[in-house]
This record gives structure tokens, C-alpha cells and sequence, in this order.
């Protein structure tokens, strides 16, 4: 990273870390450095996974060791600068150290096994040449040069990656099925349509490595017999599209990309197709749809792509996380990866932590590690030492995982059996402050609102499945209420075409199956032990505690808390709306809700 | 394939579906969002079956059957879940049925009833809407919509319009149009389809609103265009409620055009004519029929004898049946004694007749409409389908929309369907000949004709060689404007494909160079093979209802029945011995020589069935002199047309739907028209009325009916000859159709032409009779609008028609628009060297700088008035596309 024997910064400039203020540090920075005061070199990285500590920056010496600073303002540059050049370490600052992994969060990095973010946050992803420094490009050549398609197919089974986007259908199976499949023209796509909320591994590794996505792309192209690619990629993530350009532009330069690729009569190219961030156009007929310029809704399979996909063609989908894993298969050998992971699924999965855990970012663990492990060795537990309450794997369609089940490995079957789904890997930790039922309706309106409209179980079944749930929420639940749930849910779920609403009642499902007690609570007590539901709390002034500071009174948006100065203060139940606001002002934290 | 079916196995070819394998093994599946028009849609969910070995659900209309599957229909499970989603539906729809317009055949109640279900398990949750019907054809109730698809697949896949896609996601998704306009400011063309399938009451055919079920079906045709679309007529207390595509053996499927749905109400129009109208005192007075028909026949003895039978002049109609066009003519050569009979098919197609007469030996529609979805390439030039055939137009969209097909147009205008042209020219109106020659001359020089059937069925090519020699596409451009390379590119698109269809129609023929063009284009299909197979062929499309049979029954001046011609002595002496009186030999005037004759005196008596000459020939100016010259003008028609107000004699004819007979459509396919209601007062069918007047004139006929019509047209006219009204009832036939067991002739010319080889015509540019000049700057051309047909007597009478578009316009280029200083809307005086007329401006970038256009539907601002009545020297068809005039801005004369 710096064979010039300068000391090099590198900001991590993802869209975590530029959401953080890196833009202001890198301007900083910038500013700083063009004063010519320091000899230090400033580059950009995408995101290492320490999206909690965002904006990061980690410094290279010439000597090879690193150090990863966080929390960075640009108050904070000129201190750090001068640190840095000195030599001395701000030791209150550090992230993480190369030789010292016990230092900072150092064991947020050392717990996991990183394959498909191998190079996210450690080369500049704009550059197609730091990418080759590490050996980019490598595979690809060698798959076209020395391998055959078959060949290759047998490799990526051996290794017995399987689809990432969810699914967790074989790749090599799925591969040769379109190898197979009859016809002049095929196509590759990249599912690059993340659209889980709680989901960011796919943005992040576009962002931070494209590079070993086109790569993943060049080989799957080949393989399968495909000389167009395309990536769909939803058009809020700008950063990505911006970086996947680029990088598309810097490989058709090198001629990695057009025609006779690697010096081989293979052609190959990439077009990327921007999706308008509708989530079901993450399933594959509708994907396809979308690229065709119809309205996103899913298809019957068969006819599968593999067969009749894009434009009637065979088509091969998929997703970013599967095709980053690839180069480093054929790079390394399948066998090298299938030594990671347990029986059925092998390798390694990147996950999203978010919610209530301390270490919100992204973790790549192999698989057979436990939930527990991800969430406390890799991801440091829940915040503000808060007790686990439960953590919904695999987004909107996955399920919500009492702590009783931590001990589950990561594994497709063994989650499946949970009534959870493995999914794109994202893990939302919720702690003793979050609300089941209202988490299990937050995750139904985003499908109901997601959902095409084509089949009615899934259009309708999910709106009135919210409207229960809404009311259970507003205490008006009715004793029926969750046998009417159930049923509505097996109807979804049977009765849907596709995995979108196959999938929508599953938070609703697992929270029934886990925390049934919450939901009766909610409807035969009227009560919300969390403390979330407005309609089934009241907010409390503790009056030994108030000093009658009337902090509360100046923030409350309705005029419900009312006290002489210095007096404690008490709020009207008739008018408090339950915002909470006054909750977080209150400096004696006095103020409660039960 | 084999499937089981509930333990029945059946035999199923691949691709076929479960619902398919349902109905084959017998048993019956309920559905919802399912119709045979459109590719299933799975969207209700009703069809759900269970798959026995894994126990998944499946929507039968919609998943592919594999070997082996064997499926469940009535399980408990798919009885839960097909109530269950019923049950979904109607907490988003109202159950409001008792006021609900369509109750009666509402397809979610009928379900509801099938699945025993009753009461509303959920509360209704419904996203109202407004009810939008600002458009006299569609209501829109949206809180009905159960957002099925139906209507978007029925615009995108039948009618090739695409107006509607589902907008929104989740309970909301809804189907809408581009922008969620409303329908008045959408593409929508108001074929109705969409609401004569909604299963709901979202989507509602105004028209017929509240007029009742309907006691009687009744099968028949569409009296508009040459299409020759099934239509059944719903029919309560002689009235005609509703209208429904005949779906069975029909042309036309599913679909429908705006007028042929709900174009039909001129029908009981107040304003149809009742009792005969005698003029006296220089007033139409209302007469018994005797004395109507006691006058006329004495007024034609009388002339006959004075100035002999060729002072008598003859209009059939091709708006008639066959049967009384056949008794029209038969009427005027042997009760009258004169070949002086002719129709409006002399304004459209007669260099069609001529054309394709002399190079392949028959003038008609060489394939089928359903052919057009075989064809690789179809080359339209001269023909506004989507307005003009709107259901030909919906065949041409389907066959591009399906991938295979590419579609080169070669017109003018920017007409609606170049969206989905592959290649587009656009030669300067009055130039057809240049470019045809110029494509063939590139088809000649690339080597791309196809040699073998050249050499084995065609002969003229060493002249037709020569000929072309000067055409070098950079010439044509110049004559055309069309630029040489797009040329270059039409010839290869065109000869490049294994079956390529062209279709034409009035662009090519109302020229004076009209017989020249058809000449020239059937070069092309000729050089390139494209003749004798489907999907191909030189293809005619014919404006009115019934022009082919028109044209077939002899209502032309120089031919019998069968195009067999009066001067030649054997054909005559078979007529004369058939019909039992000494027939003419001598060919008789065409309509524009009729008039002209009629202001010169020669032509004394005139009698018209259902024309309206009046709108419809070239500089009407003239055509009422020479009308206002005559001794004697009968006009027997349905409503008082403009030549009827001229009229010494009016008598009340009836219209399609009061009567039996047959039409024969563009495609040769003769088809039975049914009676479906009594004609209004005194109105008495066509056919009796002509028989009335012969018996008069002593030479009575005396038939049982039009089947007995039919019968004595098959024995003269080979070409019927095994057509008769049993075959009929179960569907059309197309002719050739010799023998009663010939099962009628789709495709023309397989083997051989009626005139042996198929000739190469040398034909020479020539330009237009009257071009712009200084005086007359721009070239004026001229058509039809979709809510509008010819002289607007029918449809300017049915008030959703006349409500959607009530007057014409005069359109032009935005940079003549602006060298004019004309907004949209303004008041244009449009004057040529024989008259003048006073309109409105649209403008319009489909349109040349320098051509403007105007239609003839409206006696207000009637093209014809400008029109050049120059004739082509062959057919005789006036150049009604061209003609040079001068356009100046007025004030609006109204705000109407």
C-alpha cells in the first residue's frame, strides 16, 4: 500500500463513513495536507466494517504496521496529522492496531474470516490498479486462459458456495444449468437490487472492491457461456453505480472487459440497469422484467431463467456476494473453500450487524459460527450493556431469534429450522427497549408496501395482517386476533407466487412463536412491557428524582408537562402524545415510560 | 405429457397449462382474473390447485404442467385457500350489488355464490376513488378495480395500445395510465375491450348503461369498415342494448374499434327516414309508398324512352349486401338496359381492380388478416390502419409486438402506428411511383429478387430492367425526399425477408397515377416472390363494409357479377340468357363521368342507394351542379343525407341490422348479416324496394328472400358458386369458393395466376395533376379520423362519436403554423382553385412542412370541396391525396 516509504492515510470513504461527515474530514484533510507542512499521503478506501466508528481512518507506515482511528471530525485532523507525523499513537482514538489486535475494537476484525471483503477498506476501489496490486484480475485470466467452463463449474461446486442473495441455491448447479441450457445468446446478471432494510453488505462491497465483482462476473460469464452482463443495481445506492462505472470504464481500457478478453477469442461486456428501489424486483423473474423495461412482478418458475430468462434467453442470476467470492475460489481452490464452514454450507457469509448492537457494521464469519458468536465475540454485544432480547436474521422476510436460540450456527438449514431465513444476512439486534409486535408490524408494512400487487393473498392478506397488527399495537386487539394472524399468514404463505410473500408473515410467525407473551400482553393486559406502543404507555415523572429544571416542559410539543420552577413537574396523561421527547432531554433522567 | 388430474391422467402437449389439464380431463376450475383474450395472469389466486407428491399450492391458469404431476383439485386446503382470497378481494371492493351497475354478470359475485360464501369476513377497508366518465364511452370506478391485471393485458396484448400498467405497489397498486391520467388524456383509442372484460364494475361501457340485458344474441356484422369484424348484438324490445365482439370464426377475436362497439346507435336515430319524401312545390313532402314508387318507375320509363337507357345512371352501395348490390345492378342492365352503374369503390379501389387485374389477374386481397402475425416484414405504405381498420391495426401492432415481425412504412404522415415501424419514409404525397421503382431497382441491382420464381412465374422483366434504369435511389430522392440510403435500406429489409406482406390502401390509390402505383407495387411482391404463400402477398385493405362485394356482384360499369366484362360477347350472351333480356355491350360511366355527363346534359336520371356523392366525390361544387341538372334523382338511404336534400325522391331504405344477407369483407371472406330489429316506420328493406320498381317497369323478380338471392348469384359467379347461407351458418367463406365442398380460399395465386404468369409492369413517375405554386403554396392531402367514417352520416349521428370528435380541422407543420402566424385552434380559410372552405388549425409535427391535411367526414368543412377532380386515365379514381391550395388565418367563425 506504500512501497514509497511515505506514511499514507487512508479515509474510509463509503457511503457509511461519507454519512459519518468523512466528506468534511477528507476536506480536511486535503486542506491540511496541501499546506505541504506534512510528507503523508492521503488516499480513499470503502468501508472496512467498522461502520460504528465512522468516519475512520487508517494510517500505513512505511514499516507495514497500521492503525485505525475513528470518530474523526474534522476538528480532530490537525492533532491527528501532527500525531502522525511524529510517529506517536493517539492511543484514546485507536480502532484498531496491526500489532496489537487486543487494542480498541481490534477483536472486531481478528473474530472474523474475510474473503469477500478481502480488500473493502484496505485498496482505493476507484483504482483499478491497486486492485491488480493484490492480485485482481488474476483469477479471471486464469480462467480463461487455463480452464474450461466446465472446468470451472466443477471448481465453484467443489467449493460449494451457494447463492448469498438468500435462497442458498448451489451456484455450480445453477451455473451448469445454464451452461446447459440451448441458445446462441445468454446473459449473466448481478442482483445488485439490495433492498432489505438492515442490509449493506452488497452496497459496501460494490463500494469498496467492484473490481471483484466484475471479476466474479468475467469468470460466471464465461462459464456459463454468457458474453453480455448485466448489473442491476437500485438506483439509490449513487456511490456504487459511480464506483461500478468507473471501474467497468478502467477494465474496458485494460481489455478486461469488450472483445478477445485476456488475449482469448471470449467477448465480454457489462451494462448496468439502475432499479428504482422497488424490493421485489430483488427476485429473479421480476429483475428480469425490470431490465426489460416492464413493471417488476414475478413470473411462475418454470420456465426458470436458466432456460428462458432475459429477453427469452438463458440467463444466469446472481447476487454480489456470490460473484466477490468467486476470484477468490478460482484464485484459491474450492477445496481451500469448502475447508471453511459446516456440512451443507461452507465458506463464509458477510452479515450485517445493526440495531442494538454496540458494533453495528459488517462482519464476514465462516459458517458454523454461532449467533452468538456474530453478535457478541465479532459485534461486542448490545448497546449501552442493555440485556438481548432478540435479533431478526435475514430482513423483512427472515424472523426474530429469542436468545434461547443464540446458540444456532449460522448454517441455511439449521436457521430455516429456526422459521428464520439465513437471507441476505442482515441481523437486527433488539434489546429489552424494542416492542416484538410493533418490530413484527414495522417488517410487515415494509413488505405490504413492497408487495407488486399481483397475487391478492400477498396484496391484500398483508394489509389486513397489518391492520391486526396495527390495532393490537393501539390496545384495541381482539382475542381472535392471533389465530386470525395465523391463518392469514399460512394463507400468504402458501397461496403467494413468489419468495416475497412467501416470506412477508415470518416476522409475524416467529415473533408469535417466540414472543406469543408480548402479543397477549399487548391485547389482555394492555400493556407494553417494552414501553414502545404509544397508545399502551404513560409517561411518568419521577417526581423524587426532578429538580424542576423545566427542560422537559420547554421541549414537550403539546403543552402536557406543566410544574413550578424548580418544582418537580408533572405531565397531563389527557394531552402527553407519548413522543418521548422529554424522555431523552431530561438531564435527571427522571422522566419514564411504563 | 402426461398429468394426473384429481386420479384422471390425461395427455397434454408441452407448454400446456393445469387449468388446461383440468378442463381436458373434465373437470371445471374457478377463476377470476383468467380469460381466454390475454396470457393468463395468476394474479387472483382463485385457481388454486394442490400438487399431490409436494403439497404446493399452484394457480392452475398460469403454471406450466410437467410430466408426471399430478394434481388435486378440491382439497381442503385449496378450498380454504381459494376462499380465503375471495375473501381478501372483498374487503378491498364494495359490496354494494344491489346498486351496482353491472351486478348481473359481475364475475366475483358469481364466484362468491360457486364458493358458498356469503357475508364479509373482513371490514371493508377500500381505497375509494373517484368515479371518472368524463368520456362518453368508459366509466372508471376505481373503488370497484380488484386490480385483477386484466385490463392491462387486454390493452397491451389484444389492442397493442398499452395504455394501462399497474401503478403503485402493495394494496394500492392499481392499474393506471402514463402519469395517472385520466383516459380523456390518455392514448386511449376507446375500443372498450378493457371494460367488456373487467370481471367488476371498474370499467363499464357507458353507452350501454341502464338499457338491460338484452332478450336476443343475434351474430352479424359490423357495418363500418372492410374489416368485416363478428358482431353480436344484445336486443331487448327491438332495440340494440349492447354490443359484444363475435368471438367464434371471426376476424376479429376479442377485439372490437371504438365504432364498432359503440358506434351503433345511428341505428334508432331519430332523425331515420320513416315514410317515403315526393318533391312538391319545390318541397319534400311524405308520400305513400305507391305513389313514391308509382312516380319513380313512370319518371324512368319516361326519360329511358325519351333519351334512351344510357341517360340513366346507376350508384350501387357498398355499404349494401350482396344480394342488393347484385339486384341493383341487375336492375339497371336488364329492367333499365344500361352498364351505367357504379359505386364508391371507384373513389378507392378501382385502380386496385385494374392494377392487380393486369399483373396477377385478380384485383383483390391476395391473403388473410390473420396471415399479417406469419409475416417477417410488413411493408404498410398509403394506409392509416390504426384510424382507418383499427382491427387490421391491432393485427399489425401484435405481430411486432410479438418479436418476429418488422413493419416499414412508407407514408407522409407520421400516422400512429410508425411507433412501431422499424423504418419509416416519408415521400412527398403524389411520388409512390418514384420510390416503388427506386426499391426495385435496388432489389434489382443487390441481387436480393428471387430468381426462381421470377423466371417461373413472371414474365416482363428484361422491360421492367429497362425501365428502372433511371431510378438510382439519389434520384428518387430527389423526387421523393425519401434519402437514399433509408431507401436502400426499405429494399433490403423487404426483399431480405422469406414472407413479407404489403398492405395498402388509398395513399397508393386516389391518384391519378393510382393504377401506375398498385402496378408498381405488385413489381415488388412480384421480384421478391412474396406471392402464393402466407404471410405474404399484395394486400388491398378495402374501405367499406362491403366494397369487395360490391365490386364482386358487378356494380361496376364495365363488368357482371364476377368480374366478367360486358364487352365480351360470351360472358354477355351467358347474362343476357340468365336474366333473360338482351344486355349491353357497351361499357357504362364511372361516378365522376356520371356527374360530369349529368351537368352536361347527357345523363338525365340518376338513382343512388345508399352513397352520399354529395361529401364524398372530388370537388362537390360541381357534383351539385351536375345533381341540380338532372331530370330525376332518386336517393333510396337511411337518413337524409346531403344528396338527398337534392333529391326528387327519397325513399327509406333499411340499414345492416334490420335485414339478413351477406357482406364480403376486405380479405374475400363472405359472411352472413343478420336481422336484428324491425326497421323504423315505413322503412322497407333494400332489396324490396328494387324489386318493387321492377315489377313496375315490368320485369318483376321475384325472390323468397336474400338465400334465394344468393343461390342465383353462385350460378353466375364461379367464384361464389359453393357459397350458399347453410355453409354460412357456421362461419365465413373465403372466395375463390367453386364448389360446395371447397372450404373456401385463404391464401390467392399458390399455384398459378388467373393470367398465367404474373406480369411485370414498366411504370413511368409521373407527378400529380396539380402541384403547388405561388398562387396554391401548400399540397393538400386528405383521410379520415378514428371516431369518424366517410361522410359522418352514420357516425356524426351517434352521440358518443359525434361528442368525442364533433368537428374536422385542417392540419399543418409547426413551421408553416408559424410562417402563418396560426396557434392551435385559429380559424384557417383553406381555398383551392374550385372552392373554398373554413376550419380550424391543428398543428401537427406528424405532419411535412408544406402538406396540410383535411378529412371529408364534415358537410361544414368538407375536403372535397377542394379536391382535384383529375382523373387516372386507367380506373378513372380522382386525385383526391393531392392537390394544391392556399391556406389563410380567419377569425373563428364560432367557439363551437
Amino acid at each position: 500500500m506504500n512501497g514509497n516509504g511515505r506514511t499514507k492515510l487512508v479515509l474510509g470513504y463509503g457511503t457509511c463513513g461519507i454519512a459519518a461527515g468523512a466528506a468534511a474530514v477528507k476536506e480536511a484533510l486535503e486542506r491540511e495536507l496541501s499546506a505541504g507542512k506534512y510528507d503523508l499521503e492521503l488516499d480513499i478506501a470503502g468501508c472496512m466494517g467498522f461502520c460504528f466508528r465512522e468516519p475512520i481512518v487508517e494510517v500505513h507506515y512505511p514499516e507495514g504496521r497500521s492503525v485505525v482511528y475513528g470518530d474523526l471530525t474534522p476538528k480532530k485532523v490537525p492533532q491527528l496529522l501532527e500525531a502522525v507525523s511524529a510517529g506517536e499513537v493517539l492511543e484514546d482514538w485507536v480502532v484498531r492496531r496491526s500489532d496489537d489486535p487486543t487494542a480498541g475494537e481490534g477483536d472486531f476484525l481478528a473474530n472474523q474470516h474475510r474473503i469477500v471483503l478481502r480488500n473493502c477498506g484496505n485498496i482505493n476501489p476507484e483504482s483499478i490498479d491497486e486492485y491488480i496490486a493484490v492480485g485482481g484480475y488474476e483469477a479471471a485470466r486464469k480462467a480463461l486462459t487455463t480452464m474450461t467452463p466446465e472446468q470451472i463449474i466443477d471448481e465453484v461446486s467443489r467449493s460449494g458456495l451457494r447463492g448469498r442473495g438468500g435462497a442458498g441455491f448451489p451456484t455450480g448447479t445453477k451455473w451448469g444449468f445454464a451452461r446447459k441450457a440451448k441458445g446462441d445468446q445468454k446473459y449473466l446478471v448481478c442482483n445488485a437490487d439490495e433492498g432489505d432494510p438492515g442490509a449493506f453488505m452488497d452496497r459496501s462491497v460494490l463500494e469498496g472492491d467492484p473490481h471483484a465483482v466484475i471479476e466474479g462476473m468475467i469468470i460466471a460469464g464465461y462459464a456459463i457461456g454468457a458474453s453480455q452482463g448485466y448489473i442491476y443495481c437500485r438506483a439509490e445506492y449513487p456511490l456504487a453505480l459511480k464506483r461500478l462505472e468507473k471501474a467497468i470504464a478502467a477494465c474496458r481500457e485494460r481489455g478486461f472487459l469488450g472483445e478477445r478478453i485476456f488475449g482469448t477469442d471470449w467477448n465480454f461486456d457489462i451494462k448496468i440497469k439502475k432499479g428504482a428501489g422497488a424490493f421485489v424486483c430483488g427476485e429473479e423473474t421480476a429483475l428480469i422484467a425490470s431490465i426489460e423495461g416492464k413493471r417488476g412482478m414475478p413470473r411462475p418458475r418454470p420456465p426458470f431463467p436458466a432456460n428462458e430468462g432475459l429477453w427469452g434467453k438463458p440467463t444466469n442470476i446472481n447476487n454480489v456476494e456470490t460473484l466477490a467470492a468467486v476470484p477468490w475460489i478460482i484464485a484459491n481452490g474450492g477445496d481451500k473453500y469448502a475447508e471453511l464452514g459446516t456440512e451443507k454450507s461452507k465458506g463464509t457469509k458477510v452479515f450485517c450487524l445493526a440495531g442494538k448492537v454496540r458494533r453495528s457494521g459488517l462482519a464476514e464469519v465462516p459458517m458454523g459460527y454461532t449467533l452468538r458468536q456474530v453478535i457478541f465475540d465479532v459485534g461486542g454485544g448490545v448497546r449501552e450493556g442493555k440485556e438481548f432480547k432478540a435479533v431478526q436474521l435475514g430482513g423483512p422476510s427472515g424472523g426474530c431469534l429469542p436468545a434461547s436460540l443464540l446458540d444456532t450456527p449460522v448454517d441455511y438449514e439449521a436457521i430455516t429450522a429456526t422459521g428464520a431465513i439465513m437471507g441476505s444476512g442482515g441481523m437486527i439486534v433488539a434489546d429489552s427497549s424494542t416492542c416484538m409486535v410493533d418490530l413484527a408490524r414495522y417488517f410487515l408494512s415494509f413488505t405490504q408496501a413492497e408487495s407488486c400487487g399481483k397475487c391478492v393473498p400477498c396484496r391484500l392478506g398483508t394489509k389486513r395482517m397489518l391492520e391486526i397488527l396495527t390495532r393490537i399495537c393501539e390496545g384495541k386487539g381482539e382475542p381472535e386476533d392471533l389465530e386470525r394472524l395465523e391463518i392469514l399468514a399460512a394463507d400468504i404463505k402458501a397461496a403467494s407466487l413468489c419468495a416475497l410473500g412467501g416470506t412477508a408473515p415470518n416476522p409475524v410467525l416467529t415473533t408469535l412463536r417466540y414472543f406469543r407473551n408480548e402479543y397477549e400482553d399487548h391485547i389482555f393486559n394492555h400493556k407494553c412491557t417494552a414501553g414502545v406502543c404509544p397508545a399502551l404507555i404513560t409517561v411518568r415523572i419521577n417526581r423524587e428524582i426532578c429538580t424542576g429544571c423545566g427542560a422537559c416542559a420547554k421541549i414537550c410539543p403539546v403543552g402536557a408537562i406543566s410544574g413550578e420552577k424548580k418544582e418537580p413537574h408533572f405531565i397531563d396523561p389527557e394531552v402527553c402524545i407519548r413522543c418521548k421527547l422529554c424522555l431523552s432531554r431530561c438531564p435527571e433522567e427522571a422522566i419514564y415510560a411504563e | 405429457m402426461k398429468v394426473k388430474v384429481n386420479g384422471v391422467e390425461v395427455e397434454l402437449e408441452e407448454g400446456g397449462s393445469l387449468l388446461e389439464a383440468a378442463e381436458r380431463a373434465g373437470f371445471q376450475v374457478p377463476t377470476l382474473c383468467h380469460h381466454p383474450a390475454v396470457s393468463a395472469r395468476g394474479s387472483c389466486r382463485v385457481c388454486l390447485v394442490e400438487e399431490e407428491y409436494d403439497g404446493e399450492l399452484l394457480t392452475a391458469c398460469d403454471t406450466r404442467a410437467r410430466e408426471g404431476m399430478s394434481i388435486l383439485l378440491d382439497t381442503e386446503r385449496v378450498i380454504e385457500a381459494r376462499r380465503e382470497a375471495v375473501k381478501l378481494i372483498f374487503s378491498a371492493h364494495p359490496v354494494h350489488c344491489e346498486v351496482c351497475e353491472v351486478a348481473n354478470k359481475c364475475r366475483l359475485k358469481e364466484l362468491a355464490v360457486v364458493l358458498g360464501m356469503s357475508g364479509r369476513e373482513y371490514p371493508l377497508q377500500q381505497d375509494f376513488r373517484p368515479v371518472v366518465d368524463a368520456n362518453p364511452f368508459l366509466l372508471r370506478d376505481l373503488s370497484k378495480c380488484i386490480s385483477c391485471n386484466l385490463c392491462v393485458h387486454a390493452c397491451q396484448e389484444v389492442q397493442g395500445v398499452g395504455n394501462y400498467e399497474m401503478l403503485g405497489r402493495g394494496a394500492h397498486a392499481r392499474p393506471g395510465t402514463a402519469s395517472d391520467t385520466h383516459l380523456e388524456a390518455s392514448v386511449c383509442e376507446f375500443c372498450g375491450l378493457c371494460a367488456s372484460l373487467c370481471p367488476v364494475g371498474a370499467l363499464i361501457e357507458k353507452p350501454f348503461l341502464h338499457r338491460g340485458a338484452g332478450e336476443r344474441r343475434v351474430n352479424t356484422v359490423c357495418p363500418y369498415c372492410g374489416v368485416g369484424c363478428s358482431l353480436v348484438l344484445r336486443v331487448r324490445k327491438n332495440r340494440i342494448v349492447g354490443v359484444e365482439a363475435g368471438v367464434e370464426n371471426s376476424v376479429n377475436g376479442w377485439s372490437l374499434c371504438v365504432k364498432g362497439r359503440f358506434g351503433l346507435d345511428f341505428v334508432d336515430h331519430p332523425d331515420r327516414l320513416r315514410k317515403p319524401l315526393l318533391r312538391k312545390d319545390g318541397e319534400l313532402v311524405e308520400v305513400e309508398w305507391e305513389e313514391a314508387l308509382d312516380f319513380v318507375a313512370s319518371r324512368l320509363r319516361d326519360i329511358r324512352e325519351e333519351s334512351g337507357p344510357d341517360s340513366i345512371g346507376v350508384l350501387s352501395s357498398a355499404k349494401a349486401t350482396n344480394e342488393e348490390n347484385y339486384l341493383l345492378q341487375k336492375f339497371a342492365r336488364a329492367v333499365l338496359g344500361t352498364n351505367n352503374v357504379d359505386h364508391c369503390a371507384r373513389l378507392c379501389h378501382s385502380p386496385t381492380v385494374a392494377g392487380l387485374g393486369a399483373a396477377l389477374g385478380s384485383g383483390a386481397m391476395t391473403n388473410s388478416i390473420s396471415d399479417l402475425l406469419r409475416a417477417e416484414v410488413i411493408l404498410l405504405t398509403g394506409s392509416n390502419p390504426t384510424v382507418n381498420h383499427p382491427v387490421i391495426g391491432e393485427f399489425i401492432k401484435r405481430a411486432v409486438l410479438s418479436g418476429k415481425t418488422k413493419l416499414l412504412v412508407v407514408d407522409p404522415r407520421e400516422i400512429p402506428i410508425t411507433r412501431f415501424a422499424a423504418l419509416h419514409l416519408r415521400p412527398r404525397p403524389g411520388t409512390d411511383v418514384a420510390w416503388l421503382n427506386g426499391m426495385a431497382k435496388v432489389i434489382l441491382d443487390e441481387g436480393l429478387y428471387d430468381e426462381k420464381f421470377v423466371r417461373e412465374r413472371t414474365e416482363g422483366l428484361e422491360e421492367l430492367r429497362l425501365e428502372l434504369e433511371d431510378y438510382t435511389p439519389e434520384r428518387v430522392e430527389r423526387i421523393t425526399g425519401i434519402p437514399a440510403g433509408a431507401l436502400r435500406e426499405a429494399a433490403r429489409l423487404y426483399a431480405g425477408a422469406e414472407r413479407a406482406a404489403i398492405l395498402y390502401a388509398m395513399g397508393i390509390t386516389q391518384h391519378v397515377t393510382g393504377t401506375d402505383n398498385v402496378m408498381a407495387l405488385a413489381n415488388l411482391a412480384l421480384l421478391t416472390g412474396n406471392l402464393g404463400k402466407e404471410g405474404a402477398g399484395i394486400n388491398p385493405l378495402r374501405g367499406q363494409n362491403n366494397v369487395q362485394g360490391a365490386c364482386d356482384m358487378g356494380a361496376l360499369p364495365n363488368v357482371f357479377p364476377g368480374y366478367r366484362r360486358v364487352d365480351d360477347p360470351e360472358a354477355n350472351d351467358r347474362f343476357s340468357r340468365a336474366w333473360g333480356r338482351e344486355l349491353s355491350v357497351t361499357p357504362g360511366l364511372s361516378v365522376v363521368e356520371m356527374i360530369e355527363a349529368a351537368r352536361k346534359g347527357g345523363i338525365k336520371a340518376m338513382y343512388v342507394m345508399g352513397e352520399n356523392p354529395l361529401m364524398t366525390d372530388p370537388d362537390v361544387g360541381h357534383v351539385e351542379e351536375g345533381l341540380r341538372s338532372l331530370d330525376l334523382l332518386v336517393v333510396q338511404d337511411v337518413f337524409l343525407t346531403e344528396t338527398a336534400e337534392l333529391a326528387h325522391v327519397v325513399l327509406p331504405g333499411t340499414c345492416f341490422a334490420e335485414k339478413d344477407g351477406t357482406f364480403t369483407n376486405t380479405e374475400r371472406r363472405v359472411q352472413r348479416v343478420r336481422k336484428a330489429v324491425d326497421p323504423p316506420g315505413e322503412a322497407r328493406d333494400d332489396a324490396s324496394i328494387i324489386m318493387g320498381l321492377a315489377e313496375r317497369l315490368g320485369y318483376p323478380m321475384t325472390y323468397s328472400g336474400p338465400a334465394e338471392i344468393m343461390e342465383e348469384i353462385a350460378s353466375l359467379t364461379p367464384s361464389y358458386a359453393g357459397i350458399n347461407y347453410g355453409r354460412l351458418e357456421a362461419g365465413g367463406l373465403q372466395w375463390p369458393c367453386p364448389r360446395e365442398d371447397h372450404p373456401g380460399t385463404p391464401v390467392l395465386h399458390v399455384e398459378t395466376f388467373p393470367r398465367g404468369k404474373g406480369r411485370l409492369t414498366p411504370v413511368s413517375y409521373r407527378p400529380a395533376d396539380e402541384l403547388p405554386d405561388e398562387e396554391y403554396p401548400f399540397l393538400l392531402t386528405t383521410g379520415r379520423l378514428l371516431y369518424h367514417y366517410h361522410s359522418g352520416s352514420l357516425t356524426r349521428r351517434v352521440r358518443g362519436l359525434a361528442e368525442k370528435v364533433h368537428r374536422g380541422w385542417v392540419s399543418l407543420h409547426p413551421q408553416d403554423a408559424a410562417r402563418l402566424g396560426l396557434s392551435e385552434g385559429d380559424g384557417v380559410r383553406v381555398t383551392s382553385r374550385r372552392g373554398s372552405l373554413l376550419s380550424r388549425a391543428h398543428i401537427s409535427s406528424r405532419m411535412q412542412p408544406g402538406v396540410v391535411f383535411a378529412t371529408f367526414h364534415f358537410r361544414e368543412e368538407n375536403a372535397n370541396l377542394l379536391t382535384n377532380p383529375a382523373l387516372d386515365p386507367v380506373s378513372k379514381i380522382p386525385d383526391l391525396k393531392v392537390c394544391a391550395v392556399r391556406v389563410e388565418r380567419v377569425e373563428r367563425r364560432d367557439e363551437g
